[in-house]
């Protein structure tokens, strides 16, 4: 297990880099002269040489290259333009709100994702099915920002039961956060339910038409044992495979949704740079998340080679 | 024309033909959900082509006194903050989605193909090819299409080309795996042990027969290229601030949610009515033709 591990650990080098230099490049994509962007059309002719040699734009491409590794790997992901910070100290300051709202996010997605798929496989072609797989499919197909401003109309505006937004740290109030957070962690989740309630159906069809669960129904096992002792076991492998791209997913939507719901996390502060053109944070944001999701990648492939020993030795 | 290529076009059907043979056309008549997708799907592919006719106003004329008017009968689906008809726009706004869609898929198409196929069938690409792919879907797919829209600055084009860039990998990590199985058939061993040449037996054997996996992912990308794309123009990424997108439309009706919530509500449900029915009808192409692919996406 623990040779698997560092394998993993060990292919996931090279992609990092390879991700590093990815978000380098996007960055070479600004047309023009990006300091003469970033500062602004009343920017001085001095202003921009300064910011020029802030940035490393007055080196050549190569050595850019060289510098951007060289900080990487000291930890230096840049300087915000906009905050005056070093990028890095920003995203750990904001990424305990992100990591706790895609967490929450997940409960939700694993609690009713696997809920539904399952009832719907009990009840397959039943009428409880019917609705659970539109309820899945209306949920894989609406954009998950929109349907945050919809839940604030009604359960803020109209109920008045949520607030409209905004965070509260967990440890001091876990009620308030409890209440903040339920909105725009469901708006994250929705499409992720309806992504798991799907494959966990189509698993647990499978699943149930297996010998041993026939076996064990003919020894007297009761509905419920069946599906809980026999069948889940087999259900949660696919499922902890696509843990991974669901967190990936729940990241990605976090730019958006913690927009909308004034969250400040990390989501809300690539949100603010992309606006305010702060290259340095915007590039800075997207290694710091990719490095988080190849990290949560490896742990995912960990748990999946300790459900399953199979893979290990593949 | 080489006497093996004769042989092969006497012997086997055009890609077309094979692909839509009738056994096939009738269990996609047959599935419900395909059906289901393909009318909602049409609905909006008629109601974009149509939107020059159907539309009762330009979709960008203001109208001061008519502003924030709700659904009528004088206006179909109510009007915005600058008195513009809401039906005209979502009309209009159909046409710029499934052309940024279909932008994309034709992007994933080529590329994603080509690179698949290279990777899967030339294995010394295959390394570098797919830990290329690795870095690239190791960022979350919406943020790096962010990144570089952000980077290259706001427009339909910009928009269609990020996107391309997130679902390419996907794409041709799809078709390598396709590739990689059907080089192991034993047609086309004998293709190769009658000396055809590396492209020909990958144009002629192999990607003809990886064709069914493909068109489902396609329909799943046009999916999420549309509800991507909105989200590039509600952060202003995408589309011109003046174009009638949806996601610009969902942007604008935000700060009037409470006084009229319809210019949030209607651009959304024009995204979900397509979105569902391209998930629908992509739901029935892989059921009759990939029915050994779950849902991966």
């Amino acid at each position: 297990m623990l040779a698997y591990t560092l394998r993993r650990i060990a292919q996931a080098v090279p992609i990092l880099l390879l991700v590093s230099l990815i978000s380098f490049g996007i960055m070479q994509l600004v047309p023009g002269d990006p300091a003469a962007v970033l500062a602004g059309p009343n920017a001085t002719p001095d202003e921009l040489i300064k910011l020029r040699q802030t940035l490393g734009l007055d080196k050549s491409l190569l050595s850019q290259i060289m510098i951007f590794y060289g900080n990487l790997f000291q930890g230096d992901l840049g300087y915000s333009i906009i905050l005056g910070e070093p990028v890095l100290k920003v995203v750990l300051e904001r990424s305990p709100i992100s990591i706790s709202l895609a967490l929450y996010s997940l409960v939700l997605t694993v609690i009713l994702g696997l809920s539904i798929g399952v009832i719907a496989a009990m009840k397959h072609n039943r009428w409880i099915d019917q609705v659970a797989m539109t309820f899945a499919l209306i949920g894989v197909s609406v954009p998950n920002f929109w349907l945050g401003l919809v839940m604030i109309v009604l359960f803020s505006v109209h109920l008045g039961w949520l607030p409209t937004g905004g965070y509260v740290p967990f440890f001091e109030d876990p009620v308030g956060w409890f209440l903040a957070a339920t909105m725009p962690a469901l708006s994250l989740a929705m499409m992720q339910i309806g992504l798991l309630a799907r494959l966990t159906r189509s698993t647990m069809l499978e699943v149930l038409g297996q010998d041993y669960i026939r076996t064990a129904r003919a020894k007297g096992a009761s509905e419920p044992r069946v599906i809980i002792k026999h069948a889940m076991s087999n259900v949660l492998i696919p499922v902890v495979t696509v843990l991974g791209m669901i967190l990936s997913v729940l990241l990605s939507g976090s730019v958006i949704v913690e927009t909308i719901f004034a969250v400040p996390g990390i989501g809300a502060l690539l949100g603010n740079a992309i606006l305010g053109r702060d290259y340095p944070m915007i590039q800075g944001g997207l290694i710091f998340v990719a490095a988080v999701l190849l990290m949560l990648n490896i742990v995912v492939d960990v748990l999946y080679a300790w459900l399953d020993p199979r893979v290990r030795v593949q | 024309m080489s006497s093996l290529e004769m042989n092969d076009s006497r012997s086997e059907p055009s890609f077309l033909s094979r692909f839509f043979e009738g056994r096939r056309v009738r269990r996609l008549i047959r599935h419900r959900s395909f059906m289901i997708g393909l009318w909602l799907c049409l609905f909006v592919t008629v109601i974009a082509v149509l939107a020059p006719v159907i539309s009762p106003v330009d979709p960008n004329k203001m109208a001061i006194r008519s502003r924030f008017q709700p659904p009528s009968f004088e206006f179909l689906l109510g009007t915005d903050n600058l008195g513009r008809d809401l039906f005209s726009r979502v009309a209009w706004g159909a046409r710029l989605s499934l052309a940024i869609g279909l932008g994309v898929v034709l992007l994933n198409a080529v590329f994603g193909v080509l690179l698949g196929a290279l990777a899967g069938y030339f294995r010394r690409l295959d390394g570098i090819l797919m830990r290329l792919s690795d870095a690239l879907m190791a960022f979350p797919s919406v943020l790096l299409a962010i990144g570089i829209a952000a980077a290259m600055g706001a427009s339909a084009m910009t928009a269609v080309i990020s996107l391309a860039v997130v679902y390419i990998p996907r794409t041709a990590r799809i078709l390598r795996a396709s590739v990689l199985q059907v080089n192991e058939l034993e047609f086309v061993n004998a293709a190769r042990a009658a000396g055809a040449g590396d492209f020909h037996i990958l144009r002629r054997h192999i990607l003809p027969n990886c064709m069914a996996p493909l068109v489902v992912q396609l329909s799943f990308v046009f999916a999420y290229a549309i509800l991507s794309e909105a989200v590039l123009s509600f952060l202003g990424l995408g589309a011109a601030p003046t174009d009638p997108s949806w996601g610009i439309m969902i942007s604008e009706g935000r700060s009037y949610i409470r006084e009229a919530p319809w210019m949030t509500v209607i651009p959304g449900m024009a995204i979900a009515i397509t979105v569902l029915g391209l998930n629908l009808l992509g739901d029935g192409l892989r059921d009759v033709l990939d029915p050994r692919v779950k849902m991966e996406h």
